[in-house]
């Protein structure tokens, strides 16, 4: 039994004659472990898909299971890196990592929970920062803080939705490090969603794209085997690493020809030209 | 140093700003650079403010003129040349007896300005004076168990701005008591917003009058059987009512629009409900709940003025009133000295709440 298992998820949005489904049939096993990406284009449906297994929502159709029990509401025991870092902008770098460990751990004494978030600001890196509120701070800076309140929790699996979307590529490069260490560690199992075919081939296991959306669905996997652990710059020369860039690529271009074909629905205007204009001209 | 850097960070801080500017003035503290701001900071205000008086002067001087001559042509046409020549010169001797009753001029209204604080403290000196001459009286009416005698001479026109600012902000408190809590529920669960929906939109275009007069229905009868003058409860409910709408509706607001990422983590976090409220829904809606404080309290000033005049409450409202009905000489000048002072209060009681929300709010809102 997987770790956690998508059996056949359909998400629709609205009803009836406007509803729009967003995911269809959608089949995901994780092993215990594991990192797994999935990539997709913006807008397929990759948000859904994430907060689907979080338990931010539930499927129109199927089921999703963690641990062989049916996902019912949100759980401390998966950790969310969200998109948009979503950090509570009048509390402080600490206060925002306290509250979620003090939600985590409600039974232990305040000095503990205190210890707990000086480790994990200290992981991150932003001990100097940690009585400063989220607008002082640069885009990098408060994905971390996000990574620390996520990872501070200890949860089992760590759901990371394109969490260095918004970063430059410098930055990027220094947190797919900071995260895939922090994984490296006690082995959590990750999921994480990205646009980033390279960043996926650099940190997971296994790479699945999405297909896009409406109707998004999973394709086929593509096997990461690259020794971890990786690195950059020699990884540039591994010939897996060539051929399975290019596999995924190649099949990400074609489903978006597919999509471009497809969307060459023709939009016809109405033949419509103001009377009294064209009458002047008589 | 360390002094007026305080100082600059207060004024900075209450929305007073240019305070601080001629403060660099006198200081010498004045940069190169700073002087066009300076120019445009201080010069600039103290310049329109001096050109108002200016035409306020004109103005002032040229509907006396228009008084003065109908008064004289009057005279002419009912009495002849001799009544004619004699208004004529009445009015040049300055006697109070045919003074034209018009827009009083700046230096008038300075005038009574200084004559109502001259007022107020021969009214201090004659209450001290009386709560010296009863205290041993009232201590022994005290232990016999009677009532104290107290002063019931004239307030002054400082005592009246008290009243008024006792009635403003007990009206304000009582607002901030029904409109935050009920603001909250109303955000917070869709069945009590359109529970309360039709009533929010039917009452809160209501006039101040309407409410002082339903307020003083309810509150007369209910305060029947007392012997004390209700008109200060009345007073202050009805500017409560009067004004708690925009703080309803904008806690409403924005309890009911928290950014969905807040929530989100809310519920990944698994906060309990009341924690959700009071860390997450509460923090995030403070701005907007503060925006409807501060026109709370704006308007609150404004129909406080209305209200008291209503209900006979001593105060602002009711000096400007009996100045009206008084028609004294000096009574146009009092009621324009009370204007000012009406506003140069609503003004900094705008400050004072811009710096209240400064203080607990995490986003910072600059002074308008």
């Amino acid at each position: 039994m997987a770790y956690l298992e998508l059996k056949n998820i359909y998400k629709t949005y609205g009803n009836d004659e406007n509803a729009t489904e967003v995911l269809s049939n959608i089949n995901l096993e994780i092993e215990e472990g594991e990192f797994v990406a999935i990539v997709g284009f913006t807008g397929s449906g990759k948000t859904t898909l994430v907060n689907l297994i979080n338990g931010l929502l539930e499927p129109t159709k199927g089921e999703v299971l963690f641990k062989g029990e049916p996902v019912v509401g949100t759980s401390h025991e998966r950790g969310v890196i969200f998109q948009n870092y979503s950090l509570l902008p009048w509390l402080t770098v600490g206060q925002n990592v306290y509250m979620a460990v003090k939600e985590a751990f409600p039974k232990k004494p305040k000095k503990e929970l205190n210890a707990i978030v000086a480790d994990y600001v200290d992981m991150v890196g932003l001990t100097p920062a940690i009585n400063k509120r989220p607008k002082e701070l640069s885009g990098g800076m408060r994905q971390r803080v996000s990574v620390a309140r996520a990872l501070s929790m200890k949860p089992e699996m760590i759901i990371m939705d394109e969490p260095l979307g918004a970063l430059d590529a410098l930055t990027r490069g220094t947190l797919q490090d900071e995260i895939l260490n922090i994984w490296g560690k006690d082995k959590r199992t990750a999921l994480l969603i990205t646009n980033d075919v390279d960043e996926g081939i650099y940190m997971a296991d296994r790479i699945i794209p999405l297909r896009p959306g409406p109707n998004a669905t999973l394709g086929p996997e593509f096997k990461i085997d690259i020794e971890r652990p990786r690195d950059k710059t020699l990884m540039n020369d591994n010939p897996n690493y060539k051929k399975t860039r290019n596999a995924i690529i190649e099949y990400l271009m074609d489903i978006g020809e597919e999509r471009k074909s497809q969307a060459s629905e023709e939009f016809i205007l109405p033949d419509l030209a103001p009377k009294d204009f064209v009458n002047q001209f008589k | 140093m360390k002094q007026s850097l305080t100082l600059g960070k207060v004024t900075k801080f209450m929305g007073l700003g240019f305070l601080s500017s001629f403060k660099d003035l006198f200081t010498g503290k004045l940069e190169k650079e700073d002087y066009k701001a300076f120019l445009r900071k201080v010069i600039v205000p103290i310049a329109s403010v001096l050109l108002f008086i200016g035409l306020w002067h004109l103005g002032a001087k040229s509907l006396y003129n228009v008084e003065a001559e109908f008064r004289i042509e009057k005279a002419l046409n009912e009495q002849g040349q001799a009544a004619a020549d004699e208004m004529a010169a009445c009015i040049a001797s300055g006697d109070i007896s045919c003074q034209p009753n018009t827009l009083p001029s700046p230096s008038q209204v300075w005038a009574s300005f200084q004559s109502l604080l001259k007022d107020h403290a021969l009214i201090s000196a004659d209450k001290a004076a009386f709560i010296e001459k009863t205290a041993a009286l009232n201590e022994k009416r005290v232990a016999e168990g009677k009532d104290a005698i107290v002063y019931t001479g004239r307030p002054s026109f400082v005592d009246q701005i008290f009243r008024s600012l006792k009635t403003v902000f007990a009206g304000f408190f009582l607002a901030l008591l029904i409109a935050v809590p009920l603001g909250i529920f109303i955000g917070l669960s869709p069945t009590l917003k359109s529970a309360f929906n039709w009533f929010i939109q039917i009452f809160k275009p209501v006039s101040p009058v309407v409410w002082y007069l339903l307020v003083f229905m309810i509150v007369k009868t209910l305060l029947i059987d007392s012997s004390e003058d209700s008109s200060f409860s009345i007073s202050f409910i009805a500017v409560g009512l009067c004004s708690m709408w925009a703080t309803l509706v904008n806690t409403s607001m924005g309890v009911s629009s928290v950014d969905k990422d807040y929530i989100n983590v809310a519920k990944v976090l698994k906060l309990g409900n009341f924690q959700k409220v009071f860390k997450v829904v509460l923090p995030s809606s403070l701005p907007l709940i503060f925006t409807g404080l501060k026109i709370t309290l704006s308007v609150a000033w404004m129909v406080l003025i209305a209200i008291e005049l209503l209900a006979q409450s001593p105060g602002l409202g009711l000096f400007v009133w009996e100045e009206f009905q008084n028609g004294a000489n000096d009574s146009n000048a009092k009621i324009i000295v009370a204007m000012f002072v009406i506003g140069i209060i609503g003004f900094l009681l705008d400050r004072l709440m811009l710096a209240i929300q400064n203080w607990v709010s995490f986003e910072k809102t600059d002074a308008i």
